[in-house]
Order: C-alpha cells, then structure tokens, then sequence
C-alpha cells in the first residue's frame, strides 16, 4: 500500500487513527498546516574551537594523547604496585596493595576512557546525520510470500489433514515432558517430618554455645541470657578423661544448627507470666527458649534485659520471652516455642522434654 | 566499474583479480579473505556509519551494558581461585583472626581470594560493584524507557526483553553473593529457604529440592555455582544480544526537536564518532569501577565469618536490588491462617514472592494497557517529553514511590539506630507511607506534570519570563517576554494532540446493542481519564492572536511568543523602555 | 598619656579586654570552687562516705536518696535500685560517662564523664557497700597477653553480634534504643559490661574468665586492624554499600555521561 520514495522516505499519510489495525506502516507525526510551529529543520552546523583554530586542535591533539600516555604509565605502575607491595603493607588504615592496584588501575582505565571521548568531542567531526527509517514489517510482498510459502509447506506435510498423525506426535512430545521432570527427583529426599524434628527430648544438657560448658542455674543472675545448645553439639569428656567426639558434626552439625539453638534468659520470677502447662518449665526464673525466628529462620539473640523482648535483626519480629514468647510486634506470626528445663543430678541444666511444636519458619504441613 | 566476471562457483559477486595492484588501504587484505568468506559488505555498508542519536539519557543503559562485560572478566579472574564446594576445610591461610577454624571451601578459597591473591580482593570488591551498578542501572534505563514512552511499538519486546534482563540480574546477584558462605548471606539464604517453605502444598518440597534436603545441606553453594557461572550468564548473553539487536533493526529513540521527525534519526555516525564514544564509555565505567573497587570497601566477608546458622548480625539486609522485597518483608502484618491442618503463612508469601510477581507483570502489562486505552498503533520513534503523558509518568512516580518506601523499610534498623529512632514505630509509619505515599506522589505529579504543560504553552504564545520589568506610565508594572527560539518552539510543539475517543454508536440501526459495549465504555472512561486534562498545545490562530494582542497592549512588555527567523537570542530590550515601541509579531 | 589614648580606639582593645576578664573571672572562680576530694583513699569509710556525698548530690534524684531506685506509676523507673550491682557497674557506668544522664531518655550514650577518679573510686566504693555485687575488675582480669583471637571472634559472632553487628559498630533495639559501637571503648570498660550487663544489655557473667579475655582481644584486633579493601564505609553491610554506590557510583556515571553527550564549546559568531 506504500511504497518507499527514491530516498527511502516514506510518503506523508494522516496520523489520525483512522483503525488502520494492521498500524505497520510507519506515519509520521502530524505536520499538518494546522501545527502551530512549522518544523525550522536541522540547525545549522556551528564549527567548534578546535575547527577554525589551528592551535586549540594541536592542544586537543596534545591533551587526548596525554591522557593516553598517561594511562600506559599507569597501568606500569600497577605492575610495579604488584611485586612491590606486600599483602600486610597498610598505607594511611587500609589495605595498602588493594589501594595502589585499584588506584592505578582505575585512573589507567578511566584516562583511556576520557581521552576517547576528548577525541570524540574535539577532533572527530561533529556534523549531524540524518538517516531515515524503515517501517519495523516486512513488505506487504514479502509478507504475502512467507505466509504463501508457509502455507505451501504446511499444505505438503499434511499437518492440518492428517489429524491422527499430528495428534499422535503431540501427545507424545507433551508425555516427553515427564522424563524432564521425573529426571529431577532425586535433586532432594523428601520432608517427611524434617521440620517437625529437632536433637532435643527429655534428658539432654543445655550447654553454653561455643565452648560446650554445662550450667548451673546459679551461674545465671538475673537479667542474664546465655546462648545455648544441645550438649550433643561439643566433645565431652568422658570419665576416665577420654574424648567422646560430638555426636553431630560436619553437615549434619549445620542442618541441626538451624533448629536446636536455644536461648536462656532469666527474670525475676515476678515478672514472669507462665503459659498454661508450664508452671514449671522454668527454673528458678530461668527460662529456655529456642531462638530460631518463627517468621522465616534467623537465629536471635538480640535480647533486652528490661523490657524481656526478644528482637529478631531481619525482619524485627518482637517476641516477649516474659509472655511465652508471645509475638509483640513484627510479621511474625507465631510465638517462640519454649522448652521446658530441668537440673540432673549433677545440678546441670538439662531439657525436660522436646519442643512441643516444631521450631523455626511454618510450611504447609505444619498443622 | 567492469562486470562481475561468473567464476566457477556460480556466484555473481566479484572474483579476486590478482593482476590488479593492492590498494594500501588499512586491513584491507584481511578484510578481504574475510570477505570472500563472510559477504558481510551488506551489512557493514549500512551498520558503519548507522546514526545514534546523541543524549545522556540514552547512556543508562550502556552502563549495564559495561558493567555485564565487567562483570564476566571480573567473574572469570575469580573462578579460577573460587572453589564451590561446601566441603569443611580448616583455614590456613593469612588471616589470623580465622585460622584455625573449620569452614567450607567455599569461604576459604574467598579468604584467599581476599589475602593470599595478589590482586583478589580488588576483583572481588569490582566484581561487587559492577553487579551493583548493573542492577542499579538497568533501573534508572528502564525509567528512562518508561518515562519517555519508549517502549510502545514497535518496541514492545524489546521491553519483555529489558524486563526479563532485570529479572534474572536479580537472581544473579542474589546468587553471588551467596557464593562466600559467610554469615551475611547465608542468612539471606536461610530467608529465601523460609520463603520457599511458604508456598502451599509444595513449599517443603521445593525447599528439600533446591537445598538437596535439610537446610543448608551440602550442595547449595555448588548448584547456585552453576547457576551463576552458566545457567544465567548464558541466558543473560543471549537476551542482550536480542536487546541489542532490536535495537539495531529499529534504530534508536529520538527527543522530537528541529528536524527531527518520526521518520528519520539525526545524530552522529557509529563509525567514528560513537565507536569512540561509546568504546570511552566502556573505559570509564571500567575505570570508575575500579575505583570504587579502591576506595569503598565492600562485602567484608572476612568480618562476617563463616556461616553458622546459629548466629546472626544486626544490621542484616541483602544487597540494594532486593531492599524492597526486604522492606515488604518488615511491615507485613502477622497474617497466618491454619484450616484443617494446613498453615498458610500470608506474612511470608505475599511480600516474599507475591510482590515480585506483581510488581513485573504491571511493568510488563503497561505497553499493552496504554496501547489498548489509546487505541494508537502506529511506530513511535519520538520519545514523549515526561510532562506530555501526565498519567503515565504519574503511575510511574507513584510505582518508584512504592519502591522507594519499601526499600527505605528494608533499612529501617540502621536509620532508626542513626537517627535514634524507634524501629517499630518507623515500620508502623512506613506501613502507612506505602500506601498512602503513592497516591500522593500520583496526585503532586500529575499536577506537576499538567502545569509544566500550561507553562510550554504560555511560552509559545507569551514567550519566556526575563526579569525585567517595565513601569508604565499609568504606574503598573509588567515583566517584559522574550520570545523563545524557533528551534526550542517546534520542540514544544511536536507532541500530538490526542482527540477523544469515538465511541461507535452503541446500537445499530435496528436496535441491536453492539458486542463488547462495556468493555469499550471501561476504555472511554480511563482514555479520559488519561488525557482528558492535558493541556491543549496552542493552534496557529491563537499564536498569531496572541502576537497581535502583545502588539496593541501598549507595549506593557512584549509578550510576543516565538521569534522569527534570524534572530538568536532575545530582542533588544533598550527598545522596550517607551511605550507602544517596536513591536507585533514580524511573521 | 598621649600612648594611653592613641591606643585606647586600637581594634585589639576590645579582644584583650575581654581575654582580661576571661582570666580574671575563671581565677577568681578557680581560687573559690569548692576542692575536689583528694587522696581519699585513707581509709575505706572515708571512701564510702564521700561517695554517698556525691550519689545523694548527683545520683539520688533518679536513683533515691539510699538507691533503692524511684518507681513510677505505669511500673517503669526514673532510676532502678542500684543495690546490688555492684562497685563494676557504677565504674562502667560513671567511668564512660553515661550517668550521670543529661535528661532522662530511652537510650543513656557514652559521653564525656562528670566526675574524676577518684570521685568514681568513691561513688563506686558506697554502692558496693549497700549490698555484694560484682568488683571492679583487676588488670589481669582484662589483659590480652595470651587470649585466643580467633576463640574470641567465635564467641564475639555468637553473642555479641546480634545486638553490636558484626564490626561493632551497633545496632537498633527497641522504642529508639540501640546497642552502641564499640570501638574506642577500653578494655577495662567491656569487661565491666559483660560483668554488669548495663541497661539493656543482658548480663554475660556466666562467661569464662578467659572466654571474657579472648573476646576483649578480638574487638581490640577489630579495632587495630586496616580497612583491607578501603575506607569502610561505617561498616554497616549492604545498607550504605548500596548508598555509596548509587551516589558514588551511578552518580558519577551519569555525570559522565552528561559530558559525554554535551558536544562541547561552540566556536561563536566571530568564527561562523
């Protein structure tokens, strides 16, 4: 319906949507007498200093090739910079190595860089180009003979006719799928009950994380909280003085890490509000509870002595260790699950029994 | 010029004359052979001297560009020290205060990188950065695009395609930065770990298959390895090169301005002038790169240590392009519900994984939204001036107000422990802010917008303000108009006007209602809501009366809009101080 | 004469006046201000007793005249009990210069201390005479000759991070407090918290005597080491990365691409 003009510009046409749907003839914007400004055309070309004075050319000349120059030294410099410094060298506080390779480097790159450009704006030439476009489709011609060879050819297969043959191979491309997704399976063994477990049950030391020493109620004041872990987590020593290696260790460590640490904390036994049941899940005021986040999994132990709040540092789920661990404030939805405690014979700290609810973030399952 | 002789292979192109002298022009031999095999004269005579046009705003996306092309030779120097394994290993390398100490291979070949690579640490700290400003400026391109409607036909796709880039720059970096296994991101991936565990019915599953079971397990590090090494740097290769080559085939955008019009690109050619400038560009976002790789610390694993799903750092975020998921994150309400035994954690899907999908597919929907409430289908190759198309650039301050709340949320323990603020109540505000802070933004910038467009008509017909202020006889005073350049005037003019939408007759002849008649009532009513306000841009008449009037008001300033030809700059205002001076429009 | 008055109008005459009274006035208030306490370590009930001078003169408004703490109606406190807690708390306390408060307020900083030491000595010295609590720690309680750096940067990472970040350099807590950095703080000083557990801060007693020193070692290693990869921008994690590398980085870069695409000085109408 339009053809190019000699020099590829295509001919004037209204640009009031008319619902021309098929749109893929390029139109102009209106230049219509009934615009208010008519279009004064490319201004005309103003030369730069660098044109018309011989002498600030041979200057741009000379500062472009300094820039260069410049940044061949500097990129010496890094390599003199690199045998010479030493890693533990400290210039001024900082690291002394990543400071002269990142210095030569980067000035060496952004003089290349600057003199480019300098080149670019003094001494290339400047005039402005106009070159025309082109509608995005194709020709009507060509469109008609791709759609009429495309139907040649799908006319030859027989696609459209042979509709037992066609069915017949998409219904086994589709089942092809499955191979593709059962291939996946063994990314991973199922959940099971995963989350819902965690190392602690009735009779398991609470210990002080890092150094794996057991606790004495009395090593606690009040206003105190220790970050605590399973015994099972640290070497023990048995009685004749041997070394019994931690029942968990390496990956498997990791994996229980993210469920068992917990958080001991005490208060004055008036400023607590024991949940139905747990009377006497504390000690002496001493109360246990895990630290795992119930919104989605950081550890806490940001703990304010005053106010009892626990304060979670991703997402600032608030959780009242003084309330059973009743959520306060935040996205968390569900307060902190508490483990009940008990001293063995030797006056240690021990858990009483196991979580009574899984620990850390909910999932589907968790009932 | 002799015909092309026919020689054995039956091409018509012409065959090497070896008696004919060697023409000492550069490369010319190689390019030959080249030639003879590749026939590429077809291409390279159109693509040599392919005109850009010339603005910085069209430069955003170069730094992505740069920034990729840092990032993979930044990111291959690191994989040949990097090891991604999760395999426990005990430091021994320089750094004391870690040595000793039972850790994946995965940190300790990063200390390394860090202290015992001469050189590591400084492609560790680039290769931080330019993952940062590759986000950070696809963004501010993408607003670009947004803003000046550069995305409407026939640049849709490329669009879909841009969306796509930001999306998986996303996941990229979010995996890198997982790579170290130090405390901060394993954090961060012990939260995307809660998030999987959100998604209903499948969440624990998805959960054990990406993480191989039990977080963290032993294989996450060495699967978001090849995430990040192959999986999507191939992905993102290959969709830039399609970003680039649609632009290639549409040409660039141009600003509407003297001879330019919807039909042509001025500009300069690619070969010299934006070889040289774009190629200096590489080089200073190269530079600057190294520079911050220099002088701003950055990710200081050897601080954090090695990850220990037991501890935790205040002040514990991921990197800027995910702050907003963060911030979602924060202020969402405590929304869990439990029936029948199944728990769905609305607290964790909706800002964890709902807010992402929302906010890319409005971003991705819009070019299809506006193309289907004004009804245009025609190629724009003018970009929009953001005051012309107040609506849209209101959504989209409305969208970067939304962002911007979320991200300030995302960091709200470091401003309230800067500022001693209280952490619960910013997020209590922030909560407000997020919703109400939008439509205010929508509201202010859509007005904005609106009256900057009876400022460019009042320019037109009354010209610019010069501060100059004339006293008349009668004792009132008048600041004097100079009329604005006609180069300037047609900029301000090119913008179309939009007629309302005809609505078809909603039944026919014999009464019958047409089809669809809601649906295109739905679309009268947001087209005008879209554009019904835009300011009309002044008809010839009314210039031409407008002049006519400043010439007869008795010289109380000229307010004569637009210069004629040959005059640059402003008139003489020495001939303004007597009344009913010189004057009238000279057309 | 005639010098007297030719210099009388000179400009420095208004400065070396005011430097006179300046000098008069602070001598004259030096010669009368009431002397601090001195040598008061002869005898402990010298000791004491000066220090309930100064607890009832700078403490009691908010601690009570005997320090058993003022309650206020809604359970809070101006000032809670103090019996009990021991002469290490009022040294950390008096000592980095949080109390006395300047108002009363959600958070009590670090400032610059009101009394000298041996006003603290005293002050300290009465509060540990009201009930047994935890003593000023000995040198040798906080030495780092021998201390574990790398044993207390785990302990550091597990106990200590949550609430001061990872380089101490603090965190938020709640209702407008933070925990505070802890760079430039003496060892004495962080010993005394972790014995005392000081406002919000929980008490870490239970610690080991050389778990105490180990962790002591590590923040003053913290604080001694360089910046490896350059100035560290306060150390706060991708928070002010990310500022820094907007203003610093796509800042920059946008400026740069402003210049690029400016083309430049024109020659002007005289070469047209």
């Amino acid at each position: 319906m339009t053809s190019h003009g000699p020099d590829g510009h295509l001919p004037q046409r209204s640009a009031v949507t008319d619902g021309d749907t098929t749109g893929q003839d390029l139109s102009l914007l209106p230049d219509r007498p009934a615009e208010p400004v008519s279009d004064p055309g490319i201004p005309p070309h103003e030369p730069r200093p660098t044109d018309v004075d011989p002498v600030l050319e041979r200057r741009a000349e000379r500062q472009v090739a300094m820039l260069f120059a410049s940044a061949a030294l500097l990129a010496l410099a890094f390599c003199v910079a690199y045998f010479t410094i030493d890693e533990s060298d400290i210039f001024l506080g900082y690291g002394a190595l990543n400071l002269a390779l990142g210095l030569t480097l980067g000035f060496a790159l952004l003089f290349i860089g600057v003199g480019a450009i300098q080149w670019a704006r003094k001494l290339m030439a400047d005039h402005e180009l106009v070159e025309y476009r082109h509608g995005a489709a194709s020709t009507a011609a060509d469109r008609a003979e791709s759609i009429a060879a495309f139907q040649a050819g799908a006319e030859e297969s027989g696609f459209g006719r042979r509709t037992l043959v066609r069915n017949s191979l998409l219904g086994s491309l589709a089942v092809l799928g499955l191979p593709a997704v059962v291939l996946l399976r063994d990314l991973g063994p199922l959940p099971g009950d995963a989350f819902a477990r965690t190392v602690w049950k009735k009779g398991v030391r609470v210990v002080k994380d890092v150094s794996g020493e057991p606790i004495r109620p009395e090593e606690l004041s009040v206003g105190g909280q220790i970050n605590a872990a399973p015994a099972s987590f640290f070497e023990t020593e048995g009685p004749d003085g041997t070394v019994i290696p931690a029942e968990y260790e390496g990956h498997q460590l990791q994996i229980e890490k993210t469920k068992a640490p917990v958080i001991l904390v005490r208060m004055a036994p008036d400023d607590i509000t024991p949940g139905p049941g747990r009377e006497d899940w504390g000690i002496d005021g001493i109360l246990c509870y895990s630290k795992i986040c119930t919104h989605v999994g950081c550890p806490i132990s940001l703990w304010e002595q005053q106010t009892h709040q626990l304060l979670c540092p991703c997402h600032q789920s608030t959780f009242d260790l003084a309330d059973s661990g009743r959520v306060l404030f935040g996205p968390a939805a569900r307060p902190m699950p508490q483990l009940p405690l008990d001293v063995d014979e030797e006056g240690y700290l021990i858990a009483a029994d196991g979580f009574n609810e899984p620990v850390g973030p909910s999932y589907w399952e968790r009932g | 010029m002799s015909a092309p002789a026919p020689n054995t292979t039956g091409s018509t192109r012409a065959a090497p004359t070896p008696n004919l002298p060697k023409r000492r022009v550069i490369g010319t031999g190689a390019l030959t052979w080249v030639d003879e095999r590749l026939g590429l004269g077809g291409l390279a005579k159109k693509q040599l001297r392919k005109v850009f046009p010339d603005h910085w705003s069209f430069m955003l996306g170069e730094i992505a560009l740069w920034s990729f092309v840092i990032l993979l030779l930044t990111g291959v120097f690191l994989s040949l020290w990097f090891k991604p394994s999760m395999a426990e290993v005990e430091y021994l390398g320089s750094y004391a205060e870690l040595r000793g100490l039972h850790m994946s291979e995965a940190y300790a070949s990063t200390l390394d990188l860090s202290f015992d690579v001469r050189g590591g640490l400084l492609m560790r700290q680039m290769h931080h950065w330019s993952a940062n400003l590759f986000l950070a400026s696809m963004t501010i391109h993408m607003l670009r695009v947004f803003f000046t409607g550069a995305f409407r036909k026939p640049r849709e796709m490329n669009w879909l395609i841009g969306l796509a880039l930001l999306q998986l720059g996303i996941i990229e970096g979010f995996a890198g930065y997982s790579l170290p296994d130090d405390l901060l991101s394993g954090t961060g991936l012990r939260i995307a770990e809660g998030l999987m565990r959100s998604v209903p019915v499948v969440g624990s599953y998805v959960s054990f298959f990406i993480f191989g079971g039990e977080f963290p397990g032993d294989v996450i590090i060495p699967r978001l390895y090849t995430v990040h090494v192959l999986l999507i740097p191939g992905l993102l290769l290959g969709l830039i090169t399609a970003h680039m080559l649609l632009l290639v085939y549409h040409k660039h955008t141009q600003w509407p301005g003297p001879g330019r019009t919807n039909n042509n690109v001025v500009g300069f050619p690619l070969m010299p002038v934006y070889m040289a400038k774009a190629g200096g560009y590489f080089f200073i976002v190269f530079g600057v790169t190294a520079l911050m790789g220099a002088l701003l610390q950055i990710n200081p694993i050897w601080m954090y240590g090695p990850y220990n799903p037991s501890q935790v750092t205040a002040g514990s975020q991921p990197d800027w392009y995910m702050g907003w998921l963060e911030g979602g994150l924060r202020l969402m309400l405590p929304w869990e519900t439990e029936i029948w035994g199944y728990t769905i954690s609305w607290n964790v899907m909706l800002p964890g994984l709902a807010l992402m999908g929302l906010l890319f597919t409005v971003l991705a929907a819009y070019p299809f939204i506006e193309r289907w409430i004004t009804g245009d289908d025609r190629e724009h190759h003018l970009l929009d001036r953001p005051r012309n198309q107040p609506t849209r650039t209101a959504f989209g301050i409305a969208g970067v107000t939304a962002y911007g709340l979320l991200w300030i949320a995302g960091g709200n323990d470091i401003i309230a422990a800067q500022f001693g603020l209280s952490v619960h109540t910013l997020a209590v505000v922030l909560r407000f802010a997020v919703v109400i802070g939008p439509i205010l933004a929508f509201v202010v910038a859509r007005r904005w917008a609106l009256s900057l467009q009876r400022h460019d008509r009042e320019l037109l017909l009354h010209g610019y303000e010069t501060g100059v202020i004339v006293r008349s006889p009668e004792g009132s005073y008048s600041e004097i108009h100079a009329p604005i350049d006609p180069n300037r005037a047609y900029s301000l003019t090119t913008h179309e006007r939009r007629e309302p939408l005809q609505l078809a007759s909603p039944v026919d002849a014999n009464g019958v209602a047409a089809p669809g008649q809601a649906k295109e009532r739905v679309r009268a009513r947001l087209f005008r809501f879209w554009y019904a306000d835009d300011v009309p841009k002044p008809t010839p008449e009314e210039i031409e009366a407008a002049a006519h009037h400043a010439s007869h008001d008795g010289g109380n300033g000229h307010h004569v809009g637009i210069e004629t030809s040959g005059m640059v700059g402003g008139e003489d205002f020495a001939s303004h101080s007597s009344s009913e001076g010189t004057s009238a429009v000279k057309r | 004469m005639k010098k007297l008055s030719t210099h009388r109008r000179h400009p420095l005459a208004g400065l070396v006046v005011v430097l006179l009274g300046l000098v008069v006035a602070g001598g004259l208030y030096a010669a009368v201000r009431p002397a601090a306490a001195e040598g008061s370590q002869a005898g402990d009930q010298e000791l004491i007793a000066e220090g309930r001078r100064l607890f009832v003169v700078g403490c009691s408004s908010c601690h009570g005249l005997n320090a058993e703490g003022i309650e206020t109606k809604s359970g809070g406190n101006n000032g809670p009990s103090l019996i009990g807690v021991g002469a290490a708390a009022v040294d950390f306390q008096v000592d980095t210069g949080r109390m006395p408060m300047a108002r009363p307020d959600v958070q009590a900083p670090r400032k610059e201390k009101v009394y000298n030491d041996d006003e603290i000595a005293a002050l300290a010295a009465y509060v540990a005479s009201l009930a047994p609590g935890p003593a000023i720690p000995a040198p040798e309680d906080y030495s780092t000759e021998g201390a574990s750096v790398v044993r207390g940067g785990e302990f550091f990472r597990t106990n200590c991070t949550a609430c001061h970040n990872f380089a101490g350099a603090g965190g938020a807590l709640a209702d407008g407090r933070y925990a505070p950095p802890l760079r430039g703080v003496e060892p004495k000083h962080i010993y005394e918290a972790m014995e005392t557990g000081p406002q919000q801060m929980p008490v870490f007693s239970w610690l080991d005597e050389q778990d105490k020193r180990d962790i002591i070692a590590y923040l003053q290693r913290l604080e001694e080491q360089p910046a490896y990869g350059g100035p560290s921008l306060g150390s706060r994690g991708p928070v002010t990365e990310g500022l820094w590398g907007w203003v610093g980085g796509v800042g920059i870069l946008v400026l740069a691409a402003v210049w690029i695409a400016n083309n430049g000085a024109r020659a002007g109408k005289k070469h047209q």
